[in-house]
């Protein structure tokens, strides 16, 4: 790292349920604690300063962009990213009606999308279109004009 | 030679929506983009921008950066080499070597601010840029063009000193004016003088963005043997190639473009950027790779804008309600290079009417602005909402119902556009009369709330769509299977689309067919994705080199069962010749002993395209008190040829319409006095959201395009160009005022209004 920066930060984490222990300049962002240090690059940046939402992860169950967070700021802290949501049984219904309404074109958006809807329907299984509206408007799309992935978080939902 | 088919109907794959192929890799975080390149070695760059919109280059003192600990090289334009004035093709936008190399790396002066001027490569990100804030630049600030007003005035600031422009054919050197040319036909003044109401109205429109959410990227390593290697997000990867070596000087054989997913680019990543400046770090790095990942206030500052401008628009109409005649300049900022969409926007600014006489002039303007690159059917949109405003007016004020009167004069096989082409078949009047018999149309608009005014819009606009060069190669596989290469960037499910072609033709399920994206060095040129091309051209590829497969496999069948090969037919997957039958899965496992595998290839470089109408319905409600507009209801009516695979073809349509939305109401540039951009972050140049967006109906017309064999059209260009004008005239509806500069933004309703 710069000649000039800091010491590193001592960070215990969870990331989509394993463990992670880092040391994380001072100065880094989650994106790119996820993204350079683990190397989950699922998580995309799109603007660094939190309007687009493409890099929207979980935090203990909370909803925030990652270019905002710290990586020092996860210390003790569950991190839930796109990379974690398919299991074994295979993908979550969120991905799959995303496939099936083709709910993305460039899909850069996408990873955020899924992560931001995700937790709308973990806490509000039915949500009305314009509860949906509302819950995604910090993540901004701009191939789809938003209809087919309203569609796709109404399919999965219920 | 136009080759024409007679169109099929009855598709097995074509018109299905099958999962596109990358889908899986897009959903779970596993599709590789331009800014998720890893390298072994891998060291980061960074850049400079001028704060300045109009200055010269004084100095450059680079020694405080190149000192510090972890930085690898500095680079200024000095360490270019000398690009010669050549012009090569980009796609929707034509490059020349020289400006462009001075666009990507500023030589003696800056033309816009955002600029950049210098650049370094260090160890990790923010050394980069820490090394990059180091460098000392001195600047002569000269006076900022803002606007084609000022360009164009007589005692203008020039721009771009070396700059001879041609002005109808004639050269003018200083001067702001890049290019005037006209396109006339008919006897103008005859034809205003016989009609019975002729409206004039001057049109004002700011730059805007593409909007793309990822930004711009670029890594590169120049290997001791000479040859590099780049990854960068792109619409078209020869390009890329193309440009790179053209501004480093090195034979486009020693550059290799490797696909990555692209983040959205919408034209806008037609141009390079960065990959030039990734590979000369790269050189001065000892050849270690180097990767730079725009800032999305670059990205806004420095990359992209569609251009703004004015545009004077005249048209004559008889009391029967017949064009007679229409006359109009269309003045384009080109922004700090020459070279705006200006001479698209004079194609399609009048193709959606059949003109007894029109003149069109096009100006190509330079202000001190960033360079325009190519918007989704660059310079229609603009051009649509000059048209259909002005033709809005006139069946208001005549009394002409909206739909009837573009029906009366409706563009259709054979009509000459503005430039004189003569249009093959095309689809309007189809898709005027599914606008006329929709549910929308015939819907009432409702009463709006106590504060509150409805209005409905209507508007029509015409885009060429694109041919040229495309290549796929098709690689059977033993269990009937087929690997595909093609070269065309996938932005928004064109595997799928293309791969369906060739599954169409074989006769086996489209998820048989798996496509690959290649680098430069393993495919056959193909052109950008853009233009609305990429279904319809590489789609042609992919269709012919499944019919090459078919006959090679008909070669091998002939072979193996002791007959001539016109004796065997091939229908739905299935040969047959005197009752045997063998299916090309099963024939497929049987081929070793014929001569071993079967593969084809086929490359294509149709020179036009079928054209695409589209014709859009708003209806939007305007609070009277905060001049904020709710649009309620959309549907965007298009003449999409063929719909190969109709989810995908519908999603162009809506995301299309959505950017269109967005452009009538609220994105614009909105610069400093000093020429600064002020508003340079997503949340102030405010793209629609989720929140502000209804869902989109759209309705597909189906008119075969006779140049191609399922009748594809381009889909993704034309649905972005009425929007403007139903949304504008929506508010007029609303409010009873025109208006006639975009966007129409709360301020300006208020300022029509007065709050009434």
């Amino acid at each position: 790292m710069t000649t000039s920066s800091p010491g590193m930060v001592h960070v215990k984490t969870t990331i989509n349920g394993q463990a992670h222990e880092l040391l994380v300049p001072p100065y880094m962002s989650l994106l790119d604690t996820l993204r350079e240090l683990i190397g989950l690059t699922g998580t995309k940046e799109g603007c660094l300063d939190g309007n687009c939402g493409a890099c929207t992860v979980s935090v203990d169950g909370r909803i925030v962009d990652s270019c905002l967070v710290l990586g020092a700021e996860v210390d003790g802290k569950d991190v839930d990213t796109v990379e974690g949501m398919a299991s074994a049984d295979g993908l979550h219904p969120l991905q799959q009606a995303f496939l099936e309404e083709a709910a993305l074109q460039c899909g850069i958006c996408t990873p955020g999308f899924l992560v931001a809807a995700k937790g709308l329907l973990d806490n509000e299984p039915s949500p009305s279109e314009g509860r949906i509206r509302h819950w995604l408007a910090g993540n901004l799309c701009r191939c789809t004009g938003y209809d087919k992935i309203i569609r796709a978080v109404q399919k999965a939902s219920s | 030679m136009v080759a024409t088919y007679d169109t099929k109907t009855d598709y097995k794959v074509v018109g299905k929506s099958p999962i596109r192929h990358d889908g899986l890799d897009k959903v779970t975080g596993r599709a590789v983009y331009g800014g998720d390149v890893k390298v072994p070695g891998l060291i980061w760059g960074d850049v400079i921008r001028s704060p300045h919109a109009h200055a010269r280059i004084k100095s450059i003192d680079t020694s405080a950066a190149e000192s510090m600990d972890g930085v690898f090289a500095v680079l200024t334009h000095a360490d270019f080499p000398v690009a010669d004035e050549r012009e090569i093709s980009a796609g929707e936008d034509v490059v020349n070597l020289k400006r462009d190399q001075a666009n990507v790396m500023a030589d003696d002066k800056v033309h816009y601010t955002g600029h950049v001027v210098a650049a370094v490569a260090a160890i990790d990100r923010n050394t980069a840029q820490e090394a990059a804030n180091k460098i000392k630049v001195e600047y002569d600030v000269l006076t900022n063009v803002s606007d084609v007003d000022t360009a164009m005035a007589e005692d203008a600031p020039i721009i771009l000193e070396s700059l001879v422009g041609d002005h109808l054919g004639e050269d003018v050197p200083n001067t702001n004016i890049a290019k005037v040319f006209r396109h006339e036909f008919g006897d103008l003044e005859q034809a205003f003088d016989r009609s019975d109401l002729v409206i004039e109205r001057t049109f004002s429109l700011s730059m805007i963005h593409q909007g793309y959410i990822e930004p711009h990227n670029a890594t590169a390593v120049w290997a001791e043997d000479g040859n590099i290697t780049v990854w960068s997000s792109t619409q078209g990867s020869f390009g890329v190639r193309a440009q790179t070596a053209g501004m480093i000087g090195v034979p486009e054989s020693r550059v290799k473009v490797n696909y990555v997913e692209i983040g959205g680019g919408f034209g806008g990543k037609t141009k390079v950027y960065l990959a030039p400046i990734a590979a000369l770090l790269s050189r001065k790095s000892g050849g270690r790779p180097v990767k730079l990942v725009m800032e999305r206030t670059a990205v806004f500052e420095a990359t992209g804008p569609a251009p703004g401008g004015k545009i004077r628009m005249k048209i004559g109409v008889t009391k029967e309600g017949k064009v007679t005649a229409a006359d109009t300049d269309l003045i384009f900022e080109s922004g700090g290079y020459p070279g705006s969409a200006v001479g698209a926007a004079a194609i399609c600014v009048f193709a959606c009417y059949n003109w007894p006489a029109s003149r069109i002039t096009g100006y190509d303007v330079l202000v001190n602005k960033p360079k325009s690159a190519a918007y989704r059917a660059p310079g229609s949109p603009q051009a649509s909402f000059a048209i259909e405003s002005v033709v809005d007016e006139i069946c208001e004020e005549m009394g002409f119902d909206r739909i009837q009167f573009r029906l009366d004069n409706a563009a259709r096989e054979g009509t000459r556009r503005g430039d004189g082409v003569q249009f093959p078949r095309v689809g309007l009047e189809e898709c005027l009369i599914a606008t006329r018999d929709s549910d929308h149309w015939n819907s009432p608009l409702g009463d709006a709330p106590a504060g509150k005014a409805r209005g409905r819009g209507i508007a029509t606009a015409y885009w060429m769509n694109g041919g040229g060069k495309s290549t796929c190669d098709l690689m059977l596989q033993d269990d009937g299977t087929v690997m595909m290469n093609e070269g065309s960037a996938d932005i928004g499910g064109t595997r799928a689309s293309i791969a369906m072609q060739a599954a169409e033709v074989l006769g086996i399920p489209a998820e048989d067919v798996h496509p690959s994206i290649p680098d430069t060095d393993s495919i056959g040129f193909t052109g950008v994705t853009g233009g609305s091309r990429t279904t319809y051209a590489t789609g042609l590829a992919a269709y012919n080199a499944a019919h090459k497969l078919v006959d090679e496999l008909k070669d091998r069948l002939a072979n193996l069962w002791e007959t001539e090969v016109d004796k065997i037919d091939f229908a739905d997957g299935m040969f047959s010749s005197d009752g045997q039958t063998i299916g090309i899965q099963e024939l497929a496992g049987r081929l070793d002993p014929t001569g071993g595998p079967v593969t084809s290839t086929a490359s294509v470089n149709p020179s036009s395209a079928g054209a695409a109408y589209g014709v859009h319905i708003c209806d939007l409600e305007v609070d009277l008190a905060t001049g904020k507009t709710d649009v309620i209801r959309y549907t965007a009516v298009q003449d999409v040829g063929k719909a190969v695979h109709p989810q995908y073809a519908e999603g162009q349509i809506q995301g299309g319409a959505v950017q269109g939305i967005g452009w009538a109401l609220n994105e614009e540039y909105f610069l400093t006095d000093d020429g600064a951009m002020a508003n340079k972050s997503f949340l102030d140049y405010r793209m629609p959201t989720s929140l502000d967006m209804p869902m989109i109906d759209t309705i597909m017309v189906e008119v075969p395009n006779p140049l191609h064999p399922y009748g594809v059209r381009g889909v993704g260009e034309v649905p972005i160009c009425p929007p403007l004008s139903a949304v504008v005239q929506a508010i007029h509806g609303a409010t009873g005022k025109r208006y006639y500069d975009l966007p129409v933004k709360p301020g300006r309703i208020l300022e029509a209004t007065n709050g009434n």
